[in-house]
């Protein structure tokens, strides 16, 4: 047998049990360019128009958001607006896609079965790296085919796709490596992950200062390809040279080491735990830390460089009337940075209920995989159990909304002079939104209490809340349906009204849908697998 | 209170299936009580009613005086538990695991868990995600054996140890039922283990006790084996109450004896005159395959049982 053998039958395998997630990355990630061309191909008719958006961005903090907007077009545009996010998702797909095939399998034990059967020794490897293959090439043709039937020219949407796909494949050879390195899964993601963020840093210091810096970032070389603006092919070479570094790197670790080992030392806890774990909350705070200290340097630098960004809108002389009437309807009515800032904190409340639900299913995970049976036992009783858990999910997100709030008003201070007044107002911007975040948690309690395998629904209450608001003014959907997503309901800060009733309604919903999950929970016969 | 646990027809269905169908079960205070069963009898479904954290569909348990549910805070705080499939949370070290579980216990004994460490041989540096299954158990069994409780319910703890390892778990056992009024419900499929720890039994099959009682009553509803060597013929040993497989060969006879007419039988061997004699107790071994087999044979649904 070489070492390839059962690769193919590998692979086969990798697609069965990704059909629906990779399906859904693949569409996802195919639809969003060519939406967003459509988008703005109604949006900014003349060149006139185009111009007058074209000036706005070269603001350094959205420069820094998004990477310097290289072609003043369609094209040149919609590769600005969607070019990173697509970037960065579609690196994200590719390493969590190498990892789940390799080392994944390997944690659960899963690979030493088929390992001893007739597989090859970089037979895995090969099979998790083929799929990922498949899937960004997938990728490519279809946003190349998008844009095409967008009326864009062939060139440049031919650039946009070969750029996302080797984006893509990247960062699969990425993951090839770092699975090689950690024994768990979720480090070698975390490793792998930690790469793919260090290049969007790295590209958007470099974009805004030395433009070396940029030139080192694989996210920066995407742009760098320039899409629409006069295609450098030879920015793919980098890609392929860079791609076969780290796979080749993967395969000779995999050559070197034993099944289930690392090449990383695993790291020894205390023998003795501090004094301060003692109770479920101190065991939450354990579990929950890591989580919540990520996304609240996230959610600080968004904040931060969004707030940076709402300055230069004031700048602006000749407001397209559509983007100013695109920036009322998602903001507010009073003044175009007031519109623009509300709108921005409208959204970071819905990024803020991703980590709301995260933290809410925490609890569905603690009982799936049986950790919770052995706590339970204990003194402690379910409800205490649920709660040390939903105090993350509750004021958890509530820290994420103030950092934000903080973060924007020293931002947008910073610019016009006014660091004081507007860490008030921008804070405030941010809280209103947490009642709305609020009901989530409860959704996901209720669901927990209830229905506990139809708890990832929560997931989808999120994004069909996020698709209403969104889209729904949009496509003329009718008003009670959008009304039906509790971040309807949040008042449009800065800019709007304050009102306190929508607010007091959101939490009384929160806590009726949480008090029904808790009492479902103390019900109900646990675990449920 | 002379019964720590008392169970009584207790029936838990989950859809079509039926895990328990009138169960019995009663472990009295201060006893090792043995929960023998194959895989699926319904064994962790019932330590899992125990524990309050599943609900009975009809039937009752009482535990340590209490309702297993209603009081399930007060009671937990007397007992300690080690699930049949230990998992520990990724990025917690085993030590902290132990700390916490009995901390939540309400304390645990420090120079205890130091020796329980250093006997298991169980380094507490390591990750939960580093540890093997059997160094999950231990995890589990030191924290549960260090804590100052009444009520111990080990469901299959050492389905992951090896022979070591598991002879120094029941050390630990057998030093567990010196001390006064501590009670041990061990659910097991190992037999050899139930034969060494436990006062009483309970054997347990499609969700009812089919079995209780302490070992030697059991032993008296089996067999002994006889091999003799006889110094002249024995007529009518054949015609005996309780002698049955009679084979003489070269002179040596065998046979198996129902334990209730051993002293008869030995009687009669006696007056004939004996060279030699080994006799092999019933194991619990084979009552339990006596007993599936004695179940198969009234012609009862047979699912599980094969072997």
């Amino acid at each position: 047998m070489n070492s390839l053998t059962g690769t193919r039958a590998l692979a086969r395998l990798a697609l069965r049990l990704d059909r629906v997630r990779l399906t859904v990355w693949v569409l996802g990630l195919a639809v969003m360019p060519m939406g967003t061309a459509a988008n703005y191909l109604s949006l900014y008719p003349t060149d006139q128009d185009l111009r007058a958006v074209s000036a706005v961005l070269a603001n350094p903090s959205l420069v820094a958001l998004s990477g310097p907007l290289f072609g003043v077009s369609i094209g040149g545009l919609t590769v600005w607006k969607i070019g990173v996010t697509e970037f960065i998702l579609v690196g994200l797909m590719s390493l969590l896609t190498v990892v789940r095939h390799t080392r994944t399998e390997e944690e659960s034990g899963r690979l030493e079965l088929i390992g001893a059967t007739v597989v090859g020794r970089y037979a895995p490897l090969t099979a998790a790296l083929l799929v990922t293959t498949l899937a960004n090439l997938a990728i490519a043709v279809l946003i190349a085919l998008g844009l095409l039937a967008t009326g864009l020219p062939a060139a440049g949407s031919l650039a946009f796709g070969l750029a996302t796909g080797l984006a893509g494949m990247l960062f699969a050879a990425v993951a090839a490596a770092s699975a090689q390195l950690t024994q768990s899964a979720r480090a070698a993601s975390a490793l792998a992950g930690a790469v793919l963020g260090g290049t969007y840093l790295l590209r958007a210091v470099g974009d805004t200062g030395p433009t070396w810096l940029s030139w080192l970032s694989p996210t920066g070389w995407a742009l760098h390809l320039r899409p629409y603006a006069g295609e450098r092919w030879w920015v793919a070479g980098l890609f392929v040279g860079i791609a076969a570094v780290f796979a080749t790197a993967g395969y000779a670790l995999v050559a070197r080491r034993d099944v289930g080992a690392g090449l990383l030392p695993q790291r020894l806890g205390p023998a003795e735990s501090s004094p301060a774990l003692r109770s479920p909350l101190a065991l939450a705070w354990r579990l929950h830390r890591g989580l919540l200290l990520g996304w609240t340097i996230g959610l600080a630098l968004t904040g931060a460089v969004m707030g940076g960004a709402a300055a230069g809108i004031g700048d602006l002389q000749s407001p397209n009337q559509q983007l100013t009437d695109i920036l009322t309807r998602m903001g507010g009515n009073s003044g175009l940075t007031d519109a623009f800032l509300a709108a921005i904190f409208g959204i970071t409340g819905m990024v803020a209920a991703a980590y709301t639900v995260q933290a809410t299913l925490r609890l569905r995970q603690e009982e799936s995989s049986g950790r919770v049976e052995a706590l339970l036992a204990t003194p402690v009783g379910r409800v205490r159990w649920a709660a040390s858990h939903l105090t993350f999910a509750l004021l958890g997100t509530a820290l994420l909304l103030a950092v934000a709030g903080v973060a924007g008003g020293v931002g947008y201070g910073m610019q016009i002079h006014d660091v004081g007044g507007q860490i008030g107002r921008l804070l405030g911007a941010a809280l209103v939104q947490l009642p709305a975040t609020w009901v989530l948690a409860g959704f996901g309690t209720a669901l927990i209490g209830l229905a506990p395998r139809f708890s990832a629904l929560a997931w989808a209450a999120l994004i069909v809340s996020v698709l209403l608001v969104e889209l729904g003014a949009l496509f003329g959907l009718s008003r009670w349906i959008v009304d039906a997503t509790p971040f309807a309901h949040v008042p449009k800060l800065p800019g709007s009204a304050f009102t306190v009733t929508p607010m007091l309604w959101l939490t009384a919903v929160a806590l009726a849908l949480g008090a029904v999950g808790l009492a479902g929970l103390h019900r109900r016969d646990m675990p449920v697998a | 209170m002379a019964e720590a646990i008392h169970v009584d027809a207790l029936v838990k269905t989950f859809g079509p299936t039926r895990a328990l169908d009138g169960l019995d079960l009663a472990v009295r205070t201060g006893e090792v009580h043995g929960f023998l069963g194959p895989n699926g009898a319904g064994k962790s479904t019932t330590i899992r009613i125990l524990l309050g954290l599943l609900r009975a569909d009809s039937g009752s348990a009482r535990l340590l005086g209490g309702d297993p549910r209603r009081d399930a805070t007060e009671l937990h705080r007397r007992l300690a538990y080690v699930p049949g499939d230990v998992t520990l949370w990724p990025n917690l070290s085993g030590g902290e695991v132990i700390d916490l579980l009995g901390r939540l216990r309400g304390g645990l004994n420090v120079k205890r868990r130091d020796e329980l460490l250093e006997r298991f041989d169980l380094d507490p540096r390591k990750k939960g995600r580093a540890y093997s299954k059997g160094n999950r158990q231990k995890v589990a069994l030191v924290a549960a054996l260090a804590s100052d409780v009444d009520l111990l319910i080990l469901d299959e703890p050492t389905s992951g140890l090896d022979p070591l390892m598991e002879e120094v778990f029941r050390q630990v056992i057998r030093e567990e039922q010196q001390r006064d009024g501590r009670t041990v419900l061990l659910s097991s499929h190992i037999l050899a283990e139930v034969e060494a720890l436990c006062d009483r039994l309970t054997i347990i099959r499609d969700g009812r006790a089919v079995e209780t009682g302490t070992l030697a009553d059991m032993r008296h509803l089996t067999r002994t084996s006889i091999e003799v060597d006889l110094a002249g013929p024995a007529p009518g040993l054949d015609t005996l109450p309780g002698v049955h497989d009679l084979r003489t060969h070269n002179g040596t006879v065998r046979f198996d004896v129902d334990t209730s007419a051993l002293d008869a039988v030995l009687r009669q061997l006696t007056t004939v005159g004996i060279l030699s004699l080994t006799s092999q107790p019933p194991t619990l071994e084979e009552l339990f395959l006596r007993h599936y087999d004695r179940t198969q044979a009234d012609g009862k649904p047979q699912t599980k049982v094969t072997r």
